[in-house]
């Protein structure tokens, strides 16, 4: 039951949490606003909050400049690619453990979960002369593997939580009416597991975009991602505050947007089911 | 009941999974072990043999392991002191009551969404600049001297610019678990005469006990890896340089894989430790 809440008290709780939550944007709202500054209005002292001349150039002059539309490309291939590749390897996997469950399942979960806690740095060269061997280098397919391997024991679970949720009996109804499996996957199961799969889809989209270790380590000009694009910006461009908050705003506008949707999913996510 | 033949069959479709995680779990920690105990040096003279637990001794007697291992833990402990503190806090707030409760949300969640390199840069040049950076600004209106963020602070820096990105995943796990409490439980408490702090400590608290130590252990893992946001701010300068950090230098920077193989192994027991106690958690929550 709902308690009887004044008008007034609810009026300090929202003006306390909006104060809280803008200070916290801040950085990206500044980030946003700056990005439409000119470079000597970004810097000037005192500081310009709004009433500035609004210009686009920057966002010009990055994408002339950097070849922007390749860092873009690259983030969406790698982030998309390891995404939809994990879904395809995950999905029977997950399928599988929930629905037929064996003495081993929950052994196999937990270690899969745990291949997620390896440290990336402790197997950095071993990947990094791998890459080398095979030629992978600084290249797309290299790092939407490695990505789609980092993110697989999340796709498992996330998908598992899902799957779990289906009611078995429907499962049953449907062999009673003799369906077979592959029946029973694409006319019962895909319709009732597509929120879940897109749900898990979104979330893992956002982490490989924003993954910044292997990224950043296993590529160089051909194959960067945004994220080490952005990384070139620390020095000296990176005192081009204008150019810098454009580009920034750029690679994370995708995601912020993306991700205001699937906040939900973020905690099932994250924490492999533990709170829900 | 499961048959036979779908059992059969759920081991073809679990399979690929299985095998490619186990490749990737194995291959380089096979190949990182055997590095640790040989003396591999790629740039000068190549790997020279066996050197036993040489490259184990080494890296825990350099002059850098243990400023590597007290920088570590001042950021973990510092990070989530912050965002453990704020989150509980701030996930009570936004639980009341409110006109926009839903975009106040997502004002709150949107750091965990920027990249690490952006949110990084952002900070070191825009808000931590000493002379352009929006901190100083703020500094010199209220007639302090500005600070030279990074290099003169630079672990509170650095913890700042972590607690930012990290408060919101803390918040809203928080919150999801704060939204199952009992209101009814708490509305008896208050009728009773139980003031905002005993309501806070002996309902709320214990309720969030688990959802804290998820937050906590989740959160540890990826601390302990963190590595762009150094990258990007000082480059393990300033007494910058975590465990991880130093792992990294000794083995792309200064190629000495042997050394960095050993301080590799070192990492991957301590992320072992902490992941233990995780997978114990979220394996009771399995049954």
């Amino acid at each position: 039951m709902a308690r009887a809440v004044t008008n007034q008290r609810k009026a300090i709780n929202t003006a306390a949490a909006w104060i809280i939550g803008l200070l916290i944007f801040f950085p990206i709202l500044w980030t946003i606003l700056t990005s439409f500054k000119s470079e000597a209005q970004a810097i000037a002292d005192p500081p310009i909050f709004l009433f500035f001349d609004w210009t686009t150039e920057n966002y010009s002059t990055v994408m002339e400049r950097s070849n922007y539309a390749r860092f873009l490309w690259n983030s969406i291939f790698i982030a998309g690619g390891s995404t939809i590749l994990g879904l395809i390897i995950a999905v029977p996997a997950a399928w599988s453990m929930a629905f037929v469950p064996s003495r081993r399942t929950k052994d196999i979960l937990l270690w899969m979960l745990s291949t997620k806690m390896l440290p990336a740095v402790g197997v950095l060269y071993p990947i990094y002369l791998l890459f080398i061997q095979f030629g992978l280098l600084d290249n797309v397919y290299g790092l939407t593997f490695v990505l789609m391997l980092i993110n697989l024991p999340i796709i498992v679970w996330m998908l598992y939580t899902y799957f779990r949720e289906i009611p078995g009996e429907i499962l049953e109804a449907a062999r009673m009416d003799g369906a077979g499996l592959r029946e029973e996957i694409f006319f019962v199961l895909t319709p009732m597991a597509l929120p879940g799969i897109a749900s898990t889809l979104l979330l893992n989209f956002i982490l490989a975009w924003n993954e910044a270790f292997w990224t950043l380590n296993l590529t160089a000009a051909k194959a960067a991602p945004l994220t080490a694009f952005i990384a070139s910006y620390s020095s000296p461009e990176g005192l081009f505050y204008a150019k810098l908050s454009a580009a920034s705003t750029m690679a994370i506008a995708p995601i912020l947007i993306l991700g205001w949707f699937s906040q939900k999913q973020l905690v099932r996510g994250l924490t492999f089911g533990a709170v829900k | 009941m499961a048959t036979k033949a779908s059992r059969s069959a759920a081991r073809v479709m679990m399979a690929p999974a299985v095998v490619l995680l186990l490749g990737w779990m194995l291959v380089p920690l096979i190949m990182t072990l055997w590095f640790s105990f040989r003396t591999y040096l790629p740039l000068r003279g190549g790997d020279q043999g066996w050197t036993g637990f040489d490259n184990y001794v080494r890296f825990v007697t350099s002059s850098s392991f243990w400023p590597a291992i007290s920088t570590t833990l001042v950021l973990l402990i510092g990070v989530l002191a912050i965002t453990i503190i704020c989150g509980v806090l701030l996930a009570i707030l936004l639980d009341q009551p409110m006109w926009g409760q839903g975009a106040v949300r997502i004002l709150v969640i949107a750091p965990f969404f920027v990249m690490p390199t952006v949110s990084a840069l952002v900070w070191k040049n825009m808000f931590m600049d000493p002379t352009n950076g929006l901190l100083a600004h703020l500094w010199r209106f209220f007639g302090a001297d500005s600070v030279s963020w990074l290099s003169d602070v630079p672990m509170l820096s650095l913890i700042m610019i972590v607690s930012w990105q990290w408060l919101p995943f803390a918040t809203l796990i928080l919150l999801t678990a704060i939204q199952s409490l009992d209101g009814e439980q708490m509305e008896a408490a208050e009728m009773d005469g139980a003031s905002v702090l005993s309501r806070f400590f002996y309902i709320a608290l214990p309720h969030l006990s688990r959802a804290i130590t998820i937050v906590i252990l989740i959160q540890t893992i990826f601390l302990l890896a963190i590595f762009a946001e150094i990258f990007v701010t000082t480059g393990g300068a300033f007494g910058t340089r975590t465990l991880s950090y130093l792992i990294f230098q000794r083995v792309l920077e200064s190629q000495n894989i042997g050394l960095g193989s050993a301080g590799g192994v070192y990492a991957i027991i301590l992320a072992n430790i902490v992941a233990i106690f995780l997978m114990r958690i979220v394996g009771k929550n399995l049954d």
